[in-house]
Protein backbone atom coordinates (compact mmCIF):
# COMPACT_ATOMS: atom_id res chain seq x y z
CA UNK A 1 0.00 0.00 0.00
CA UNK A 2 2.84 2.76 1.14
CA UNK A 3 4.27 2.50 -2.72
CA UNK A 4 1.06 3.33 -4.28
CA UNK A 5 0.19 6.71 -4.71
CA UNK A 6 -3.26 7.84 -2.56
CA UNK A 7 -6.43 8.26 -4.10
CA UNK A 8 -7.37 11.81 -5.39
CA UNK A 9 -9.76 14.55 -3.57
CA UNK A 10 -12.53 13.21 -5.56
CA UNK A 11 -11.64 9.72 -5.71
CA UNK A 12 -11.43 9.07 -1.89
CA UNK A 13 -14.81 11.15 -1.65
CA UNK A 14 -16.82 9.09 -4.23
CA UNK A 15 -15.14 6.12 -2.68
CA UNK A 16 -17.06 7.02 1.11
CA UNK A 17 -20.04 7.39 -0.93
CA UNK A 18 -20.42 4.43 -2.31
CA UNK A 19 -23.04 1.59 -0.78
CA UNK A 20 -22.17 -1.74 -0.22
CA UNK A 21 -24.39 -3.17 -1.93
CA UNK A 22 -25.56 -6.61 -3.75
CA UNK A 23 -23.98 -5.87 -7.13
CA UNK A 24 -20.57 -4.66 -5.55
CA UNK A 25 -20.14 -1.73 -7.72
CA UNK A 26 -21.97 1.84 -7.64
CA UNK A 27 -25.31 2.10 -8.18
CA UNK A 28 -26.02 3.05 -11.76
CA UNK A 29 -29.44 3.59 -11.82
CA UNK A 30 -31.47 6.35 -9.47
CA UNK A 31 -34.14 3.88 -9.10
CA UNK A 32 -33.42 0.25 -9.17
CA UNK A 33 -35.14 -1.63 -6.94
CA UNK A 34 -32.87 -4.96 -7.43
CA UNK A 35 -30.25 -3.14 -5.25
CA UNK A 36 -29.82 -3.85 -1.53
CA UNK A 37 -27.44 -1.74 0.21
CA UNK A 38 -25.96 -3.97 2.75
CA UNK A 39 -24.48 -1.34 4.86
CA UNK A 40 -26.98 0.66 5.49
CA UNK A 41 -29.23 -2.35 5.55
CA UNK A 42 -26.40 -3.78 8.24
CA UNK A 43 -26.13 -0.87 10.79
CA UNK A 44 -29.65 0.16 11.01
CA UNK A 45 -31.18 -3.45 12.18
CA UNK A 46 -28.00 -3.60 14.20
CA UNK A 47 -28.68 -0.02 15.76
CA UNK A 48 -32.67 -1.36 16.50
CA UNK A 49 -31.74 -3.59 17.59
CA UNK A 50 -29.55 -2.53 20.11
CA UNK A 51 -31.68 0.34 20.83
CA UNK A 52 -34.66 -2.20 21.76
CA UNK A 53 -32.24 -4.14 24.07
CA UNK A 54 -30.88 -0.62 25.60
CA UNK A 55 -34.95 0.40 26.51
CA UNK A 56 -35.23 -3.21 27.21
CA UNK A 57 -32.68 -3.20 29.68
CA UNK A 58 -34.08 -0.39 31.28
CA UNK A 59 -37.24 -1.29 31.66
CA UNK A 60 -36.19 -4.77 33.34
CA UNK A 61 -34.26 -2.99 36.01
CA UNK A 62 -36.00 -0.39 37.00
CA UNK A 63 -36.96 0.28 40.71
CA UNK A 64 -39.13 2.34 42.09
CA UNK A 65 -36.60 3.28 44.83
CA UNK A 66 -33.50 5.54 44.14
CA UNK A 67 -33.28 5.32 40.41
CA UNK A 68 -29.45 4.91 38.79
CA UNK A 69 -27.98 6.88 36.94
CA UNK A 70 -28.84 5.16 33.52
CA UNK A 71 -32.87 4.58 34.59
CA UNK A 72 -32.78 8.14 35.59
CA UNK A 73 -32.04 9.18 31.79
CA UNK A 74 -34.40 6.65 30.61
CA UNK A 75 -37.14 8.52 32.83
CA UNK A 76 -36.54 11.30 31.76
CA UNK A 77 -36.50 10.68 27.94
CA UNK A 78 -39.97 8.26 28.07
CA UNK A 79 -41.20 11.34 29.80
CA UNK A 80 -40.14 14.29 27.17
CA UNK A 81 -41.37 12.08 24.43
CA UNK A 82 -44.82 11.25 26.48
CA UNK A 83 -45.02 14.94 27.10
CA UNK A 84 -44.93 16.19 23.71
CA UNK A 85 -47.20 13.20 22.55
CA UNK A 86 -49.89 14.51 25.18
CA UNK A 87 -49.49 17.59 23.98
CA UNK A 88 -50.09 16.86 20.23
CA UNK A 89 -52.31 13.24 19.99
CA UNK A 90 -55.95 14.24 22.09
CA UNK A 91 -56.63 10.02 22.34
CA UNK A 92 -55.94 8.12 24.96
CA UNK A 93 -56.08 4.90 22.98
CA UNK A 94 -53.78 5.91 20.17
CA UNK A 95 -51.12 7.53 22.03
CA UNK A 96 -50.76 4.00 24.37
CA UNK A 97 -49.22 2.86 20.64
CA UNK A 98 -47.88 6.11 18.91
CA UNK A 99 -45.78 7.74 22.40
CA UNK A 100 -43.87 4.27 22.06
CA UNK A 101 -43.13 4.63 18.49
CA UNK A 102 -41.97 8.05 19.16
CA UNK A 103 -39.70 7.10 21.61
CA UNK A 104 -38.71 4.38 19.61
CA UNK A 105 -38.07 6.62 16.67
CA UNK A 106 -36.63 8.98 18.01
CA UNK A 107 -33.71 6.78 19.95
CA UNK A 108 -33.50 4.96 17.12
CA UNK A 109 -32.67 7.83 14.43
CA UNK A 110 -30.12 9.20 17.44
CA UNK A 111 -27.98 6.48 17.30
CA UNK A 112 -27.99 6.03 13.67
CA UNK A 113 -27.24 10.04 12.93
CA UNK A 114 -24.43 8.79 15.82
CA UNK A 115 -22.43 7.12 13.77
CA UNK A 116 -21.49 10.32 12.08
CA UNK A 117 -19.21 11.52 15.38
CA UNK A 118 -16.98 8.06 14.46
CA UNK A 119 -13.80 8.93 13.39
CA UNK A 120 -14.74 9.02 9.35
CA UNK A 121 -12.12 6.00 7.96
CA UNK A 122 -12.24 3.71 10.84
CA UNK A 123 -15.11 1.59 10.28
CA UNK A 124 -15.01 1.67 6.46
CA UNK A 125 -10.67 0.52 7.10
CA UNK A 126 -11.58 -2.02 9.25
CA UNK A 127 -13.84 -3.28 6.52
CA UNK A 128 -11.04 -2.50 3.83
CA UNK A 129 -8.66 -4.79 6.53
CA UNK A 130 -11.15 -8.06 6.52
CA UNK A 131 -12.43 -7.47 2.74
CA UNK A 132 -9.04 -7.56 1.59
CA UNK A 133 -8.04 -10.63 4.33
CA UNK A 134 -10.57 -12.58 2.42
CA UNK A 135 -9.11 -12.34 -0.77
CA UNK A 136 -11.06 -8.90 -2.16
CA UNK A 137 -9.71 -6.14 -3.69
CA UNK A 138 -9.63 -3.65 -0.90
CA UNK A 139 -10.32 -0.55 -3.55
CA UNK A 140 -13.97 -2.10 -3.72
CA UNK A 141 -14.54 -2.63 0.10
CA UNK A 142 -17.21 0.12 0.19
CA UNK A 143 -18.83 0.80 3.04
CA UNK A 144 -20.92 3.74 4.64
CA UNK A 145 -21.25 3.90 8.18
CA UNK A 146 -24.44 6.45 8.82
CA UNK A 147 -27.71 4.62 8.07
CA UNK A 148 -29.77 7.89 7.74
CA UNK A 149 -27.30 9.46 4.62
CA UNK A 150 -29.03 6.82 2.57
CA UNK A 151 -31.83 8.14 0.97
CA UNK A 152 -33.56 4.48 0.82
CA UNK A 153 -33.30 4.21 5.11
CA UNK A 154 -34.50 7.76 5.52
CA UNK A 155 -37.56 7.45 2.92
CA UNK A 156 -38.87 3.92 3.89
CA UNK A 157 -38.51 5.47 7.67
CA UNK A 158 -41.06 8.68 6.22
CA UNK A 159 -43.10 5.85 4.19
CA UNK A 160 -43.44 3.97 7.55
CA UNK A 161 -45.12 7.36 9.23
CA UNK A 162 -47.35 7.69 6.03
CA UNK A 163 -48.99 4.02 6.43
CA UNK A 164 -49.37 4.74 9.96
CA UNK A 165 -50.93 8.35 9.33
CA UNK A 166 -53.33 6.16 6.37
CA UNK A 167 -54.07 3.64 9.72
CA UNK A 168 -55.35 5.73 11.47
CA UNK A 169 -57.06 8.08 9.44
CA UNK A 170 -59.32 4.93 8.60
CA UNK A 171 -59.69 4.28 12.32
CA UNK A 172 -60.82 6.95 13.63
CA UNK A 173 -62.81 8.07 10.28
CA UNK A 174 -63.43 5.42 9.59
CA UNK A 175 -62.90 4.10 5.45
CA UNK A 176 -66.42 6.02 3.79
CA UNK A 177 -65.36 9.25 6.02
CA UNK A 178 -61.61 9.37 5.47
CA UNK A 179 -62.87 9.30 1.62
CA UNK A 180 -65.48 11.98 1.84
CA UNK A 181 -62.84 13.96 3.31
CA UNK A 182 -60.11 13.07 0.70
CA UNK A 183 -62.92 14.34 -1.28
CA UNK A 184 -63.82 17.32 0.11
CA UNK A 185 -61.39 19.24 2.37
CA UNK A 186 -60.26 21.51 2.15
CA UNK A 187 -62.24 23.73 -0.21
CA UNK A 188 -65.52 22.41 0.62
CA UNK A 189 -68.23 19.90 -0.53
CA UNK A 190 -69.30 21.12 -3.95
CA UNK A 191 -69.41 18.09 -6.29
CA UNK A 192 -67.42 20.47 -8.96
CA UNK A 193 -64.79 21.00 -6.07
CA UNK A 194 -64.68 17.30 -5.44
CA UNK A 195 -61.04 16.42 -8.09
CA UNK A 196 -59.61 19.91 -7.13
CA UNK A 197 -60.15 18.92 -3.19
CA UNK A 198 -58.48 15.23 -4.30
CA UNK A 199 -55.08 16.36 -5.74
CA UNK A 200 -54.15 18.71 -3.14
CA UNK A 201 -54.73 15.92 -0.48
CA UNK A 202 -52.58 13.46 -2.28
CA UNK A 203 -50.12 16.81 -3.01
CA UNK A 204 -50.28 17.21 0.46
CA UNK A 205 -49.18 13.51 1.46
CA UNK A 206 -46.63 13.49 -0.68
CA UNK A 207 -45.15 16.30 0.02
CA UNK A 208 -45.35 15.65 4.35
CA UNK A 209 -43.76 12.03 3.18
CA UNK A 210 -40.92 13.43 1.16
CA UNK A 211 -40.19 16.32 3.22
CA UNK A 212 -40.04 14.11 6.08
CA UNK A 213 -37.49 11.88 4.80
CA UNK A 214 -35.47 14.51 2.82
CA UNK A 215 -34.59 16.68 5.84
CA UNK A 216 -32.90 13.84 7.80
CA UNK A 217 -31.29 12.69 4.51
CA UNK A 218 -29.80 16.14 3.69
CA UNK A 219 -28.27 17.00 7.06
CA UNK A 220 -26.91 14.05 7.46
CA UNK A 221 -25.06 13.62 4.14
CA UNK A 222 -24.66 17.35 4.19
CA UNK A 223 -23.03 16.63 7.69
CA UNK A 224 -21.40 12.95 6.50
CA UNK A 225 -19.62 15.14 3.60
CA UNK A 226 -18.30 18.12 5.57
CA UNK A 227 -16.40 15.28 7.66
CA UNK A 228 -14.77 13.67 4.96
CA UNK A 229 -13.64 16.83 3.85
CA UNK A 230 -11.89 17.85 7.59
CA UNK A 231 -10.61 14.61 6.69
CA UNK A 232 -9.01 15.52 3.17
CA UNK A 233 -7.51 18.45 4.90
CA UNK A 234 -6.16 16.43 7.63
CA UNK A 235 -4.79 14.07 5.03
CA UNK A 236 -3.29 16.77 2.48
CA UNK A 237 -1.28 17.75 5.90
CA UNK A 238 1.16 14.85 4.10
CA UNK A 239 1.03 16.18 1.08
CA UNK A 240 1.91 19.38 1.89
CA UNK A 241 5.06 20.70 2.07
CA UNK A 242 7.29 23.69 4.58
CA UNK A 243 4.36 25.71 6.60
CA UNK A 244 1.47 24.46 4.98
CA UNK A 245 1.91 20.88 6.22
CA UNK A 246 1.68 21.78 10.02
CA UNK A 247 -1.15 24.13 9.37
CA UNK A 248 -3.36 22.06 7.73
CA UNK A 249 -3.38 19.27 10.35
CA UNK A 250 -4.23 22.40 13.38
CA UNK A 251 -7.03 23.28 10.93
CA UNK A 252 -8.19 19.68 10.20
CA UNK A 253 -8.13 19.14 14.40
CA UNK A 254 -9.75 22.54 14.93
CA UNK A 255 -12.40 22.27 12.08
CA UNK A 256 -13.26 18.35 13.07
CA UNK A 257 -13.73 19.35 16.92
CA UNK A 258 -16.00 22.04 15.91
CA UNK A 259 -17.88 20.63 13.52
CA UNK A 260 -18.55 17.60 15.40
CA UNK A 261 -19.60 19.74 18.59
CA UNK A 262 -21.83 20.86 16.49
CA UNK A 263 -22.79 17.75 14.94
CA UNK A 264 -24.16 16.54 18.46
CA UNK A 265 -26.58 19.40 18.24
CA UNK A 266 -27.70 18.88 14.74
CA UNK A 267 -27.81 14.95 15.18
CA UNK A 268 -30.09 15.16 18.77
CA UNK A 269 -32.28 18.28 16.92
CA UNK A 270 -32.68 15.92 13.77
CA UNK A 271 -34.04 13.09 15.51
CA UNK A 272 -36.24 15.24 17.22
CA UNK A 273 -37.82 16.88 14.80
CA UNK A 274 -38.21 13.24 12.98
CA UNK A 275 -39.92 12.09 16.31
CA UNK A 276 -42.26 15.82 16.47
CA UNK A 277 -43.17 15.18 13.04
CA UNK A 278 -44.26 11.49 12.94
CA UNK A 279 -46.32 12.98 15.97
CA UNK A 280 -47.77 15.92 14.16
CA UNK A 281 -48.66 13.76 10.81
CA UNK A 282 -50.09 10.82 13.30
CA UNK A 283 -52.24 13.82 15.50
CA UNK A 284 -53.43 15.48 11.94
CA UNK A 285 -54.64 12.23 10.96
CA UNK A 286 -56.77 12.26 14.20
CA UNK A 287 -58.55 15.21 13.24
CA UNK A 288 -61.18 15.77 10.90
CA UNK A 289 -62.22 18.60 8.36
CA UNK B 1 -15.66 20.13 -20.38
CA UNK B 2 -14.00 22.89 -18.80
CA UNK B 3 -17.25 25.12 -18.63
CA UNK B 4 -19.29 22.68 -16.93
CA UNK B 5 -16.86 22.45 -14.28
CA UNK B 6 -16.82 26.02 -14.38
CA UNK B 7 -20.62 26.14 -14.35
CA UNK B 8 -20.77 23.81 -11.59
CA UNK B 9 -18.62 25.33 -9.37
CA UNK B 10 -20.39 28.47 -9.74
CA UNK B 11 -23.64 26.59 -9.33
CA UNK B 12 -22.06 24.99 -5.99
CA UNK B 13 -21.27 28.48 -4.92
CA UNK B 14 -24.94 30.12 -5.49
CA UNK B 15 -26.54 26.96 -3.94
CA UNK B 16 -24.88 27.52 -0.39
CA UNK B 17 -24.60 31.38 -0.39
CA UNK B 18 -28.64 31.33 -1.48
CA UNK B 19 -29.53 29.37 0.96
CA UNK B 20 -27.26 30.34 3.64
CA UNK B 21 -28.93 34.38 2.87
CA UNK B 22 -32.33 32.73 3.28
CA UNK B 23 -31.17 30.38 6.61
CA UNK B 24 -29.77 33.21 8.66
CA UNK B 25 -32.41 35.54 7.66
CA UNK B 26 -34.63 32.76 9.00
CA UNK B 27 -32.72 32.38 12.11
CA UNK B 28 -32.36 35.59 12.91
CA UNK B 29 -36.11 36.80 12.60
CA UNK B 30 -36.81 33.72 15.17
CA UNK B 31 -34.00 34.09 17.01
CA UNK B 32 -34.82 37.56 17.91
CA UNK B 33 -38.84 37.64 17.92
CA UNK B 34 -37.88 34.54 20.86
CA UNK B 35 -35.63 37.15 22.46
CA UNK B 36 -38.30 39.50 22.40
CA UNK B 37 -41.24 36.94 23.31
CA UNK B 38 -39.11 35.60 26.33
CA UNK B 39 -38.32 39.55 27.41
CA UNK B 40 -42.21 40.03 27.76
CA UNK B 41 -42.98 36.76 29.27
CA UNK B 42 -40.18 34.74 30.77
CA UNK B 43 -42.36 32.16 32.13
CA UNK B 44 -42.83 31.12 29.06
CA UNK B 45 -39.30 30.45 28.36
CA UNK B 46 -38.88 26.80 28.16
CA UNK B 47 -41.89 25.87 26.41
CA UNK B 48 -41.16 28.24 23.57
CA UNK B 49 -37.10 26.94 23.67
CA UNK B 50 -38.52 23.44 22.41
CA UNK B 51 -40.44 25.09 19.57
CA UNK B 52 -38.13 27.43 18.71
CA UNK B 53 -35.17 24.42 18.46
CA UNK B 54 -37.80 22.60 16.70
CA UNK B 55 -38.14 25.19 14.26
CA UNK B 56 -34.77 26.34 13.67
CA UNK B 57 -33.97 22.27 12.64
CA UNK B 58 -36.94 23.07 10.16
CA UNK B 59 -35.44 26.07 8.85
CA UNK B 60 -31.68 24.81 8.57
CA UNK B 61 -32.70 22.10 7.03
CA UNK B 62 -33.40 23.57 3.72
CA UNK B 63 -30.12 25.07 3.39
CA UNK B 64 -28.22 22.18 4.68
CA UNK B 65 -29.47 19.80 2.09
CA UNK B 66 -28.70 22.82 -0.63
CA UNK B 67 -25.19 22.33 1.21
CA UNK B 68 -25.05 18.28 0.79
CA UNK B 69 -26.05 18.79 -2.87
CA UNK B 70 -23.58 21.59 -3.89
CA UNK B 71 -21.11 19.18 -1.96
CA UNK B 72 -22.02 16.52 -3.83
CA UNK B 73 -21.73 18.37 -7.48
CA UNK B 74 -17.95 19.71 -6.39
CA UNK B 75 -16.80 15.97 -5.56
CA UNK B 76 -18.35 14.13 -7.39
CA UNK B 77 -19.75 15.37 -10.34
CA UNK B 78 -22.51 13.72 -11.97
CA UNK B 79 -22.61 16.35 -14.68
CA UNK B 80 -19.22 15.13 -15.78
CA UNK B 81 -18.80 11.80 -17.20
CA UNK B 82 -15.38 10.23 -15.17
CA UNK B 83 -14.01 7.86 -18.02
Amino acid sequence: MATEAGPTASEYIVHHLTHLNTTGAAQKNIVDFGVFNLDSLFYSVGLGLFTVFLLYRAAQKATSGVPGRFQAAVEILVEMVSNQAKGIIHREESRRFVAPLALTVFVWIFLMNAMDLLPVDLLPRIWEAIYGAAGGDPHHAYQRVVPTADLNVTLGLSIGVLLICLWYNVKIKGFGGWVHELFSAPFGKHPLLAPINFLMQIIEFAAKTISHGMRLFGNMYAGELVFMLIALMGGAWVAGSGISGPLLWIGHVLAGTIWAIFHILIITLQAFIFMMLTLVYIGQAHESH
Amino acid sequence: MENVLGFVALASGLIIGLGAIGACIGIGLMGGKFIEASARQPELMNELQTKMFLLAGLIDAAFLIGVGIAMMFAFANPFVLTP
